[in-house]
């Protein structure tokens, strides 16, 4: 019963396959293929539609409100009256804008997002792509997605536009450094870049209780918070939404996208925050695996999903909690904690795996992440930089 | 299968890399470039070493096509101004490519089809790079150090 | 020849009437070089100089990894790392390549290569 609901779709693709049994080669893998895609395809559009309606309603919450309420119960169809305004709006082009640019970039940031979500592993033999470098493919992905911002700035010839990308791709390049340098532990201590072989890795448990997820290191918890504060850069959420920040410039590199282009940016945006999520529960939180072995009954997929869910609750939680961050300190915080921080990760986990993984190992990578955290906070005097910021411009 | 995809690929790489070479426009050429990165990356994944092909695209589309991108924003009031095309380029380009293209059919060694071979891993890699090649890795990173602290120093700004 | 992502284990091999040959690689590396040396010498940015050679050294890329690929095997990987390097190398050459075109720009106030004609600045 229980490996039966464990692997019901994967049975299922299968059953569908042994259907073309017949067939050349090439046509099973294009069915399997397409099997994958609309799989993942209509789980997360649905789990975009939950969120983008979970999200105002827990952000309403968190600001003493109701939220949306009056579509259907508790507000449950609003995503679909939203869904259904976004496509009849008109769709505005400026008329100086370059056309194809303008066009391909919605398309090209999404394209991205979905395929990035390809390579996570969603449960027992339930990865879409599996890559023997899928680490890298993710992040290989993810870095297209500064080419299309740039594009949807520059194609919409409008100065909100340009600064909005501009700003959004200097702090996404300068936060890639510690959302991959942070993956290295990871990586070392697996010793290979595929997530199957990570999420392998953190099965099994000691004394019975507690799982060997790698956030239960010290390196990793470490690693872990700096991973997931990278991908609040990468995906653009508050507190580091400057490059679209409404007070300031209306909405960046979205200002000229109306109707369904906007909708196609707004996507890009939540799967890029599931990619990361997803990433992050691949690499930290062990995956699929449950934290109990008693709760191995349930199937590996809610596991995942459960900590996915989890993980964008604490996006939402942001989000409604902190202010907006000015430019410079976004810079700053990257290129002065951030990275120092994550090279610290990686000295700690070979610290760690040097020591034969055991308690001795654990107190003495605490040890050196604790020590150039104060060393980094002291030296960096953070309570003392409110002076009037230089203003340097490109000339 | 193998056959259609090397085509479509070869078509998608050439064409983009001509419309970098050729197109009028910076910006345009510039996205070009990445698109025949792309391409190339893909040509690495069909031969077998998808390692490559990822850091291909890492590198190119990710890095040197922003770079470019800025660099083109930061001169950008120099970009739109029309100059000339050297003409004889064109020929140099067309003698060489049938050059390579006489000495490509004219080996015969060439035209072999490749043996089915267990895909390279990751794995592989990094024990070669980590055994026989570790002397050009460290090359390689003292380079890249001073690539970044010479790029830094010349876009630093001059003290008046 | 195509890799398609199969369990680990699993060797994917194709008939070999359906790969192309090692010339049609080595043909289409052959124009790619060509397109980059076209836009090294015609072009007169500095930019498209700086693609241009981008596009050259992929070619010599794509060429090592065929002629590893299409060697006898199992071989040492040796077409993989010069192409890796390579890529390194690369992606520093641009790096610098762009530094001084805006170093230069800054001086001269165009990217023209024609128009640098001066070691004084």
């Amino acid at each position: 019963m229980r490996g039966f609901l464990d692997q019901i779709f994967v049975n299922a693709k299968q059953q569908i396959l042994s259907l073309f049994a017949g067939t050349p080669d090439w046509v099973g893998q294009i069915v399997s293929s397409l099997l994958s895609i609309s799989a993942l395809l209509a789980v997360f559009l649905s789990l975009f539609a939950l969120m983008s309606l979970f999200e105002r309603k827990i952000l309403a919450r968190i600001q003493n409100r109701l939220g949306p309420n009056r579509v259907g119960p508790f507000g449950l169809l609003q995503p679909a009256a939203d869904g259904i305004k976004m496509l009849i709006k008109e769709d505005i082009v400026p008329l100086r804008a370059d056309k194809v640019m303008h066009f391909l970039a919605p398309i090209l940031i999404a394209a991205t997002a979905i395929l990035a979500l390809g390579i996570i592993p969603y449960g027992r033999n339930m990865t879409p792509f599996a890559i023997d470098g899928g680490i890298l493919f993710f992040f290989a992905v993810g870095s297209t997605t500064e080419v299309a911002v740039f594009m949807a700035g520059w194609g919409s010839n409008n100065k909100f536009s340009m600064l909005g990308a501009m700003r959004a791709i200097a702090q996404m390049v300068s936060y890639e450094l510690p959302l991959i340098i942070t993956v290295l532990p990871v990586v070392m201590v697996v010793g290979s870049l595929r997530p199957d072989a990570i999420v392998a890795a953190q099965g099994g448990y000691s004394l019975g209780v507690l799982p060997h997820w790698f956030v239960f290191t010290p390196w990793g918890a470490a690693a872990f918070i700096l991973f997931f504060i990278s991908g609040l850069v990468e995906s653009n959420r508050t507190p580091f939404d400057v490059p679209e920040g409404e007070s300031e410039i209306v909405a960046g590199h979205m200002t000229e996208y109306s109707g369904f282009k906007y909708a196609t940016f707004f996507l890009a945006e939540y799967f890029g925050m599931f990619a990361v999520s997803g990433l992050a529960v691949t690499l930290f939180l062990g995956g699929w695996h449950a934290p109990i072995r008693v709760l191995e009954i349930v199937p590996s997929y809610l596991w995942f999903f459960l900590k996915l869910g989890v993980l964008l609750f604490v996006f939402i939680w942001i989000r409604g909690t902190l202010p907006r961050t000015r430019v410079d300190q976004v810079m700053n915080f990257a290129w002065k904690f951030m990275l120092p921080m994550a090279f610290t990760c990686v000295v700690a986990a070979a610290i760690w795996h040097y020591q034969g993984r055991r308690f001795a190992g654990y107190l003495w990578s605490l040890g050196l992440l604790l020590l150039v955290y104060f060393a980094l906070s002291r030296f960096l005097e953070t309570g003392k930089k409110f002076a009037p910021r230089v203003y340097r411009f490109a000339e | 299968m193998s056959s259609a995809a090397f085509f479509l690929i070869a078509i998608v790489t050439l064409a983009a890399a001509l419309a970098a070479a050729t197109l009028p426009k910076l910006i345009h050429a510039a996205l070009s470039f990445a698109l025949a990165f792309v391409g190339v990356a893909a040509f690495y994944f069909l031969l077998g070493a998808e390692f490559v092909g990822l850091v291909q695209v890492f590198v190119y589309v990710g890095a040197v096509a922003v770079l470019i991108v800025f660099t083109i924003l930061l001169t950008r009031r120099d970009v739109d101004r029309e100059r000339g095309f050297n003409w004889s380029g064109v020929l140099i380009a067309l003698a060489v490519f049938a050059g390579l293209l006489w000495a490509i059919l004219k080996t015969a060694r060439v035209s072999v089809l490749a043996v089915p071979v267990a895909p390279l891993t990751v794995r592989q890699i990094g024990e070669a790079l980590m055994t026989d090649y570790v002397w050009p890795l460290q090359c390689i990173g003292v380079l890249l150090t001073a690539a970044l602290i010479g790029a830094l120093v010349l876009v630093m700004e001059e003290k008046r | 020849m195509a890799r398609t992502p199969l369990p680990a284990g699993g060797t994917p091999t194709l008939p070999e009437t359906m790969t192309p040959a090692l010339q049609l690689f080595l043909i289409v590396s052959a124009a790619l070089f060509c397109i980059g040396l076209l836009a090294a010498l015609s072009r007169r940015h500095a930019i498209f100089i700086l693609i241009g050679i981008e596009m050259m050294l992929a070619a010599a890329g794509i060429n090592f990894i065929a002629f590893w690929r299409f060697g006898p095997q199992p071989a040492p990987p040796t077409g993989v790392m010069v192409t890796i390097f390579a890529i390194a190398i690369a992606a520093a050459e641009a790096a610098v390549g762009l530094a001084l075109v805006m170093a230069v720009y800054r001086h001269y106030r165009t990217t023209n290569v024609d128009q640098f004609d001066q070691l004084k600045g």
